[in-house]
């Protein structure tokens, strides 16, 4: 069956360290983890600042930052393909079919999800130190990089919730990279184009691959996690 | 190192990923059909023309209507697609300049094996799409506004039929998903041969109609017209399609198959095609 023979087949292409594979792996991880690191740079303080600070229009933007966290990857990709066209007003740029118009995709989608998660994990923080940083001598604004800091855990989570939206999406990319073999071709569009060729079984080798990676990745932070809260205790 | 230098050293490292690479590289971008990409037609000839010219050509697979948006926008040097009529219309508004013959592959259609329809072995087309509609046998159409969609839509006419109601679906979508589609339906549909020599989810499908002179399925290239779009990459996208319809690209289509059937028929020296 398909099923068990792709498990064969995935482990095959691993263990062949198939180059065509390796440079889709590779170029899947680099778009996703640059939009990831955009995001973290813009969403942390972006979020943060919006948990703490206090101006009009704030709950307007909150309402906004949870609502894209929905945005349909297909739509965000077709308005980002608009803009980037030839004919679109960032045409100039020439980026259009390109790894970075990908990442620029993938960052928009996770923005939101960063911003939302961090902004509820630093209010929650907030809401809890509130008075000792205050007799501290620190105002909102000012405790921002102690909060982040103290969230971090929470905050590893958002990000991984976005790394999560970034590498299992498929409309943007396909739509602003064009899945052009060995220059935009991720992961997830490949496995799109496996399975619009009836090849299922590799398509479902590959996406057992992304799967592994996914996983992977998450391990990954939570060892460093357990690693971190380990040397807290100790010291 | 204190936050802030970590997160310029983060900063510095996205961007650095961001960026394209330092050396330019020389390639056109061509707007293609997904039957040229997913048959491993361009796997198969790409690479010479590469190889004879340092010209790397990177392909973007669309449907026909899709493609064709793409060069008129100028997101492509050269658009490389099959409804001749479409590409007549992009060339008389000005998106693009001459255009070129290049190659025909041919339709057939595919239908479950039971044949609800008795159209096997017929070799007229139009007649075989009266058949199906008047059994109200299930048939999948593209309906994406690709070139195999318009040969179907001017079948149709031809047969003097609307077709409408619960045996015609409508899938809106590429060959591959609608052959897989049709093969779970099941349901009879138009495909390009070299994308179902390529396809292995078949199914109950088989090729039930095939070899009508009307299935003849002709592929044209045209550059976009840099007049229009001034990046267009006129002088690399001529060399690409002058190699396409020279002795030697045409010789690297023709060799081209899949289990020693010949998928594309190169003709850019034809006249009226």
């Amino acid at each position: 069956m398909a099923e068990t023979s792709a498990f064969a087949l995935a482990l095959q292409l691993i263990g062949a360290a198939d180059p065509v594979l390796v440079e889709i792996v590779l170029l899947s991880l680099r778009v996703t983890l640059t939009a990831l690191a955009l995001a973290a740079l813009i969403g942390l303080p972006l979020g943060a600042a919006l948990a703490l600070a206090r101006f009009p229009g704030r709950g307007l933007a909150i309402v906004l930052a949870n609502a894209f966290m929905g945005l349909p990857p297909v739509v965000a990709g077709l308005v980002i393909y608009l803009l980037l066209s030839r004919s679109g007003p960032l045409g100039p740029l020439g980026i259009l079919f390109t790894p970075t118009a990908m990442i620029v995709a993938q960052t928009v989608l996770i923005l939101p999800i960063v911003v939302s998660l961090t902004r509820q994990v630093i209010q929650d923080l907030w809401g809890e130190y509130a008075e000792q940083l205050r007799s501290l001598g620190s105002s909102p604004l000012r405790a921002v990089p102690t909060l982040l800091w103290d969230g971090r855990f929470s905050l590893i989570t958002a990000l991984l919730a976005g790394f999560g939206r970034a590498s299992a999406e498929v409309g943007a990319v396909l739509i602003v990279g064009g899945n052009i073999a060995g220059h935009t071709r991720t992961m997830t569009t490949a496995i799109a184009l496996e399975t619009s060729r009836g090849a299922l079984e590799l398509a479902l080798a590959l996406g057992l691959i992304l799967l592994g990676l996914t996983v992977t990745l998450n391990a990954l932070a939570y060892l460093l996690a357990r690693l971190d809260r380990w040397g807290a205790t100790v010291a | 190192m204190n936050r802030r230098s970590v997160a310029s050293v983060a900063l510095a490292a996205a961007l650095a990923l961001a960026l394209p690479a330092g050396a330019e590289e020389r390639f056109i971008t061509v707007a293609s059909t997904t039957s040229t990409e997913q048959s491993g037609l361009f796997a198969h000839i790409l690479p010479v023309f590469e190889a004879a010219t340092g010209i790397e050509v990177r392909v973007v697979a669309q449907g026909t209507g899709q493609a064709l948006e793409t060069g008129r926008r100028g997101d492509a040097d050269v658009v490389f697609v099959h409804a001749r009529a479409a590409e007549e219309a992009f060339v008389a508004e000005g998106a693009g300049l001459e255009r070129h013959p290049v190659m025909y592959n041919d339709f057939v259609i595919v239908g479950p094996g039971d044949d609800p329809a008795g159209i096997k072995g017929k070799d007229d087309v139009v007649e075989a799409l009266a058949a199906i509609a008047s059994a109200g046998a299930t048939f999948a159409s593209r309906g994406d506004d690709s070139g195999t969609h318009k040969a179907e839509l001017q079948f149709w006419q031809e047969a003097g039929i609307a077709p409408s109601g619960a045996w015609y679906r409508e899938l809106g979508s590429g060959m591959g998903p609608t052959l897989n589609t049709s093969a779970e339906l099941p349901a009879y549909t138009l495909t390009d041969r070299a994308t179902w020599l390529n396809f292995s989810n078949r199914g109950p499908l088989e090729i039930v109609v095939e070899g009508d002179p009307e299935l003849f399925n002709q592929y044209g290239v045209i550059l976009v017209d840099p007049a229009k779009h001034p990046h267009v990459k006129a002088e690399d996208g001529q060399a690409f399609i002058d190699w396409l319809i020279s002795e030697e690209g045409q010789g690297a289509i023709a060799e081209y198959t899949i289990d020693g059937q010949q998928l594309f028929f190169p003709n850019a020296n034809d006249a009226g095609v």
